[in-house]
């Protein structure tokens, strides 16, 4: 009994680490999709901020300063991003689908240029990283019944991105509903020309929204490969920007479904890493691609009916010209 | 209500003059628009009233002129500029924000501060003063997008009054709303005149301009034409001014002889997309050998009416003959089935209806009867059988250049038109549909066009002419029908018309009423 309540627990706290990525970046798709500019670029916005947090990491040792550099890669690939769909009115799917195929190849590339290592970076110490922080008294309480390893386990031994993940949603949501620049970014991604006639400008509009979408994907690649893991590896998001992607879908662009959405998908990952080479009696061992393929198939079976219609910001992927 | 104050005008315009490349949209505009006044300014479609409005809003600059408000020049680049010398617009398509209830809608732009709920309070304040003073009746906490057609231009004019708008334009105001809503809108400009505010209207109706202006300005290409006190003048003149004295169209042409009816409508209507009747009871019968003209102020149904009988939409009742078949919205025709039928159709926008701008002369010239075996055979198209026929039609009806594999987009506005008109009328149709056949077509291209079109008549066709252009139609027609709110509210024989009686019924005001005003 107490081995189960302890695997439960632990897989509730994987699900955490393992959405903290979706979850910066589907805040992330929120702010760029409500400002009306379309998204497919989060996979690769990480992928690069991934790569640039390691190499700094693997050079200065100082995870503040990796994080930082994760950040400002992520920004610069959105702003190549707002450059081609804001101010060239280019088309906003190939210029995101550019930015992931550019991301994977050019990480690799510059990894062996760099560090020799077949495209990886070297194992990053720990004062390059992130690591897990321990709550004050866990390990006094972490034999009481119950709460210890709650304590322990769930709400504490994450690192410092996770919490800030999770800060991040309710900050989102207070931004979109409760600001000045959340109305504008709304109406935007409603309707451009009646930000436009109310003398606001929204190119410079979406450019924010678009660099906030950077800075955010920024942290979800450090994320992987500061904190989550100790160097980056080829392709090491891995489909995770577009989950993000699905879950804000599935979330209907809004900040609490969203995170709703990148927990659930999170979960089934987790479960998915327990019941590696497990056999689960009268079915067997089920294949672990199977259930890597449930959030892709959940998504799209429960927005086809089960939910509702997600109806996207009217003006989404639409360049805005001045008549 | 008070006198008008013997200050300077709310607005001064001089010689304003704005051009789009070839279009000259405006030509040495001057205007006077006293303060605490509601003045209309009327004109047919393209007459320059919008492109000016827009100018005063600051969408686009005038490329020379003058502007003064309160007798102060100002200069108003974007927007902002208007709003802050307190210029206010209510565009004919609303600019709102479905998603959004009134109250956001309304403080978008003027939040009053980073954070939304101080500025949420204020305006929360606002609205109910200026609900107070002008009664507008518009819940703050309302989705826009659930709110009907009036009470979202009601929003925009609480938009405009909100940032302190002393100036307010409205384009087209009443074109989407309904008799009671137009009623109610005019009311509320009355107390906005009441409380010293200054109203612009633009529109081409003219009995909403002698039901609530003081003064009105009559625009035509682009100039001012004349300037009147409404309380002296009246619809018929208006009417005249508006549509005025172009280019004499001399036309010679046989009297018709009338055959067999070939087209007939019986009792059409529809509703358009905001539910206002668009056809109200349409009926009438096109013969055999006569050119039958409609016409009216565009936006009065005409295109619905030819849109149902070419086959693009089915009316929601009433039934339409051809040749003795029945075509009812149980027996709903298609475009194809109507030219099986015998029904060629050259429509008001050729170029988003009679071709595609992106294709070849050649395969433009196919459009429609593309099944065709001459043309097409199980799978492939017989290219040469099309280039051939498509040389014949650039020869027979002077397109030019005459090279077939030029993209349409290539050709001028006459020859498009040319081409189109060729492809319709090869065919030798038995009823001929034809909307606004020269709009935008040079002279050389509408005579020949109108030439060609008297030689169909001739030779048995029974031919609907839609056009806006009151001469065109005076020049081909043998029949005259007048459309106003999408009823057919005359039916007179060409010799039996002349122009200011046309006038009379496209303003729908009764002959009556006209003949004790004249």
């Amino acid at each position: 009994m107490q081995d189960a309540y302890l695997i439960v627990l632990l897989t509730l706290s994987a699900t955490i680490r393992v959405s903290t990525p979706l979850i910066l970046c589907a805040m992330a798709g929120l702010f760029s999709e409500r400002s009306g500019i379309v998204d497919v670029g989060l996979e690769g916005k990480m992928l690069g901020a991934a790569f640039g947090a390691a190499a700094v990491s693997a050079v200065t040792h100082s995870a503040v300063i990796a994080l930082a550099a994760g950040i400002l890669v992520a920004i610069m690939l959105a702003l190549i991003h707002g450059f081609a769909s804001i101010t060239q009115h280019g088309n906003q799917v190939v210029s995101g689908v550019a930015i992931n195929i550019l991301t994977s190849g050019l990480t690799i590339v510059l990894g062996i240029a760099w560090f020799h290592q077949g495209g990886e970076t070297p194992p990053l110490p720990q004062e390059g990283r992130f690591m897990p922080i321990a709550l004050p008294g866990a390990a006094r309480i972490a034999h009481v019944p119950v709460l210890g390893p709650i304590y322990a386990h769930l709400i504490g031994g994450h690192n410092i991105i996770v919490y800030v993940a999770l800060a991040a949603v309710p900050l989102t949501h207070w931004i979109v509903s409760a600001t000045r620049f959340g109305l504008r970014l709304r109406a935007a991604g409603e309707n451009p020309q009646a930000v436009d006639t109310a003398g606001i400008s929204v190119a410079w509009l979406r450019y924010r929204a678009v660099m906030l979408c950077g800075a955010l994907t920024g942290i979800a690649g450090a994320y992987l490969s500061i904190a989550q893991n100790a160097g980056f590896t080829r392709d090491m998001s891995a489909g995770q920007g577009f989950i993000a992607l699905a879950a804000l879908i599935f979330g209907k662009w809004r900040a609490w479904p969203a995170l709703g959405a990148c927990l659930l998908f999170g979960f089934l990952d987790a479960v998915a890493i327990r019941l590696q080479g497990i056999d689960i009696p009268g079915i067997g061992e089920i294949p672990v691609q199977f259930i890597q393929a449930l959030p892709y198939a959940l998504t799209v079976i429960l927005l086809a009916g089960f939910i509702g219609k997600a109806v996207a910001p009217r003006a989404s992927g639409i360049p805005y010209r001045k008549e | 209500m008070a006198p008008a104050e013997p200050g300077p005008p709310a607005i001064e315009l001089r010689g304003i003059d704005k051009r789009f490349g070839a279009v000259h949209a405006n030509r040495a505009v001057s205007m006077q628009i006293a303060s605490g006044s509601i003045t209309g300014i009327v004109g047919e479609n393209g007459a320059g009233k919008s492109t000016l409005m827009s100018i005063l809003y600051g969408f686009y600059e005038a490329d020379s002129g003058e502007i003064a408000i309160n007798g102060r020049p100002v200069r108003i680049r974007n927007p902002r500029d208007a709003l802050r010398v307190g210029i206010g617009m209510v565009h004919q398509h609303f600019v709102l924000i479905d998603p959004f209830t009134v109250l956001e809608n309304i403080m978008l732009g003027a939040e009053g501060g980073v954070l939304l709920r101080r500025g949420k309070a204020l305006a929360r304040q606002e609205l109910q003063r200026l609900e107070g003073e002008y009664g507008l009746g518009v819940d703050p906490d309302a989705v826009v997008g659930t709110l009907p057609v009036g009470a979202q231009q009601r929003v925009e004019i609480l938009k405009a009054l909100y940032r302190g708008a002393e100036i307010l334009i409205l384009d087209e105001p009443t074109g989407v709303l309904t008799p009671q809503e137009t009623d109610q809108l005019f009311r509320i400009l009355q107390t906005l005149r009441a409380r010293g505010a200054t109203v612009i209207l633009i529109t081409h109706k003219l009995r909403e301009i002698m039901a609530v202006t003081d003064e009105v300005y009559v625009m035509r290409a682009g100039t001012v034409v004349a300037h009147r006190r409404t309380a002296e003048t009246d619809i018929g003149e208006l009417a005249e001014l508006m549509i005025g004295r172009k280019l004499r169209l001399e036309l010679d042409k046989a009297p018709a002889k009338p055959g067999a009816v070939r087209l007939m409508a019986n009792d059409l209507v529809l509703h358009d997309e905001r539910g206002v009747m668009a056809l109200d009871h349409v009926r009438f019968a096109v013969h055999a050998g006569e050119i039958v003209g409609v016409a009216g102020v565009s936006g009065n149904g005409q295109s619905e009416l030819l849109e149902v009988l070419a086959g693009m939409r089915t009316a929601e009742s009433g039934r339409v003959q051809v040749d003795g078949a029945d075509i009812t919205p149980l027996h709903p025709g298609d475009p194809a089935r109507m030219r099986a039928l015998g029904v060629a159709h050259v429509p008001e926008d050729r170029q988003r209806l009679g071709l595609v701008v992106s294709f070849a002369a050649t395969e433009s010239a196919l459009l429609g009867y593309q099944r065709d075996h001459a043309y097409s055979g199980p799978v492939l198209l017989h290219h040469h059988a099309i280039n051939r026929h498509c040389r014949t039609l650039m020869e027979e009806f002077d397109v030019r250049p005459r090279q077939p594999f030029l993209r349409c987009a290539n050709f001028s506005g006459g020859n498009q038109q040319k081409l189109v008109v060729a492809r319709e009328l090869a065919r030798r149709p038995k009823v001929l549909l034809i909307g606004q056949p020269t709009r935008g077509v040079d002279i050389g291209a509408i005579e020949f066009i109108h030439r060609r079109l008297v030689e169909q008549r001739d030779a048995g066709c029974a031919i609907l002419l839609v056009s806006v252009e009151l001469d065109e139609i005076m020049a081909l027609a043998d029949r005259i029908l007048v459309m106003s709110d999408g009823r057919v509210v005359g039916d007179v024989a060409r010799r039996d018309a002349d122009e200011r009686m046309l006038g009379l019924m496209m303003a729908n005001a009764r002959p009556a009423d006209g003949a004790s005003t004249a």
